[in-house]
């Protein structure tokens, strides 16, 4: 049974095919679409991309002990190769998330655009497109490289990115024109109302959570550039030149080791980045996601079930995923459920806008 | 539209453009050429240890790490202050949900965007010299703002009334 509890000036703001509807829909949907994909690929991928670039760094280190210098660039060339794997995955997964962040941050300046409605209609729909193109392209640049492409250095996928990116900034900018004329004292009219204001125990407790957060990730990234950046990126030169150094005199079994140790620091830096930004980022999620509460049609118990499912989520996926190095597999699939919990709690709020959106059109139809 | 809101949304929206400007001048004139660098001299010091010419590896490790301790802050700089950006745009609309005076409010907001402005500033400073005392004093100053701002922001969510 749904709670009764939506703001009586909510329906004003939330008119049927909206920008601001389209929005927060493609938004939310854009948000969990990418954190899924973030999870499978650290589930499936992540892991073993390290594992084969470790080797590829071994093979080059044998290469040396083998004066051969062609082995050499052979194994740089195969380093160079996952890591555009991985990082395509991981800017695909970024993008698409943060696409998300931009559309609700868009929904949320609609009473201060002053254009016309279809013309914001028009401008939510072109980011939108942009927001899903842009990571599918990025996705797709390690694997169609420069098949059947009439550039000499840009792909196919390249250019579906790109072009992406173009909309997503047309519709920025257009949206930007429409602020600059607010400002300037035109309206549009009809005038999108604001949004309904709220101090509910789900807005509270988003907004208190959600800068918590940013608090933490701040203070999480404070403490390892005070501590630890200087002393990783010491260790790093430091490690290179002893493997170097292991490799040429045909050390071998010193010689792994290092790449190993190589390995580790890595990991290392990476566990406390990604930490540090995932902490970050679901705080702005929680955040941006308050502003939605009075249109989640849900019972009031169900509407904080998911507020909590989101703000714990958010605290274990960056605690554990900090602690991997100490207690390996365990932690990383704890730090994937934590990822799960928040993929599940934003598809719950999403059902509960979309219920929202059913019955308000419902009573608009029966009205006319 | 009260002042705190005011100094957190132009502000935050001053503060976003900075941060893509020095991106694209970054991206377009500098990042190429400098991720060519990292990886050709980390390729060099591999080819380098082959030819057994150690001195010229362990030169071209130096120059690695060199490069990317500056590749690192510059990247860093410019995620840094779109990021502190977006937040002050997003905690400017919803400001008035912090619980608090309209002049504690105007001080908070002060205290973010002050240091969501030098805190990066502090760390592209340290790019152009080495540990410089004043640059990460500026980098440390600038975080403890934003990190007092956001404490009281969260504290001021919380309390139900001002």
């Amino acid at each position: 049974m749904a709670t009764t509890a939506i703001p009586a000036n909510a329906a004003a703001t939330f008119p049927a095919m909206g920008a601001r509807r389209l929005l927060i829909f493609g938004g939310i949907a854009l948000i969990a679409a990418g954190m899924l994909f973030g999870d499978i690929f650290a589930v499936f991928i992540l892991h073993q991309n390290g594992g084969e670039t470790g080797a590829a760094l071994l093979a080059a280190t044998q290469a040396v002990a083998a004066q051969d210098p062609s082995g050499v660039k052979e194994a740089f060339a195969r380093i160079g190769n996952l890591m555009e794997d991985r990082g395509t995955k991981v800017d695909a997964h970024v993008h698409m998330i943060d696409a998300g962040y931009l559309a609700l941050l868009l929904a949320l300046i609609q009473p201060y655009v002053a254009l016309s409605v279809s013309a914001k209609k028009g401008l939510a729909k072109v980011f939108l497109t942009g927001g899903v193109l842009l990571p599918v392209g990025i996705f797709l640049i390690h694997y169609v490289g420069l098949a059947y492409s009439p550039f000499p250095v840009i792909g196919w996928a390249s250019i579906l990115a790109d072009s992406a990116g173009a909309l997503l900034i047309v519709a920025l900018i257009a949206e930007g024109w429409g602020f600059w004329n607010y400002l300037r004292g035109n309206r549009a009219n009809p005038m999108e109302p604001e949004l309904p204001a709220d101090r509910g125990w789900e807005r509270r407790t988003l907004l208190a959570g959600g800068t918590v957060l940013v608090l933490a990730g701040f203070l999480h990234g404070a403490i390892y550039a005070g501590v630890n950046l200087y002393e990783h990126e010491a260790r790093e030169t430091r490690i290179l030149g002893a493997m170097l150094d292991a490799a040429a005199i045909n050390q071998t079994g010193a010689t792994a080791q290092l790449v190993n140790d190589y390995g580790m620091l890595q990991a290392e830096k990476a566990v406390n980045i990604a930490a540090h930004s995932h902490v970050i980022e679901f705080g702005l999620l929680a955040i941006l996601l308050s502003f939605v509460q009075p249109y989640v049609f849900l019972q009031e118990k169900w509407k904080r079930r998911w507020v909590r499912v989101l703000l714990l989520g958010s605290v274990l996926l960056p605690l554990f995923v900090l602690l991997e190095l100490k207690l390996g597999l365990i932690a990383g699939g704890i730090a994937d459920l934590g990822g799960l919990m928040v993929i599940v709690a934003l598809v719950g709020m999403l059902v509960g806008v979309l219920r929202y959106s059913g019955k308000l059109d419902a009573e608009t139809e029966n009205a006319s | 539209m009260n002042r705190a809101r005011k100094l957190l949304v132009f502000g935050g929206i001053g503060l976003a453009a900075v941060g893509m400007l020095y991106g694209l001048h970054y991206s377009v004139f500098v990042e190429h050429q400098t991720l060519d660098q990292m990886g050709g001299s980390l390729a060099t010091a591999f080819v380098s240890a082959a030819g057994r010419h150690m001195p010229e590896a362990h030169d071209a490790v130096n120059t690695y790490g060199a490069v990317k301790y500056d590749y690192v802050r510059q990247v860093d700089v410019h995620s840094h202050w779109i990021g502190l950006a977006m937040l002050m745009i997003v905690l400017g609309i919803v400001f008035d949900s912090v619980a608090f005076g309209e002049r504690t409010r105007l001080w908070i907001a002060l205290a973010l965007l002050v240091g969501s402005a030098v805190f990066p500033l502090g760390v592209i400073l340290q790019t152009a010299s080495y540990g410089a005392t004043f640059a990460s004093a500026l980098a440390i100053t600038g975080s403890a703002l934003v990190i007092v701002g956001l404490g009281a922001v969260a504290v001021g969510f919380m309390r139900q009334t001002v």
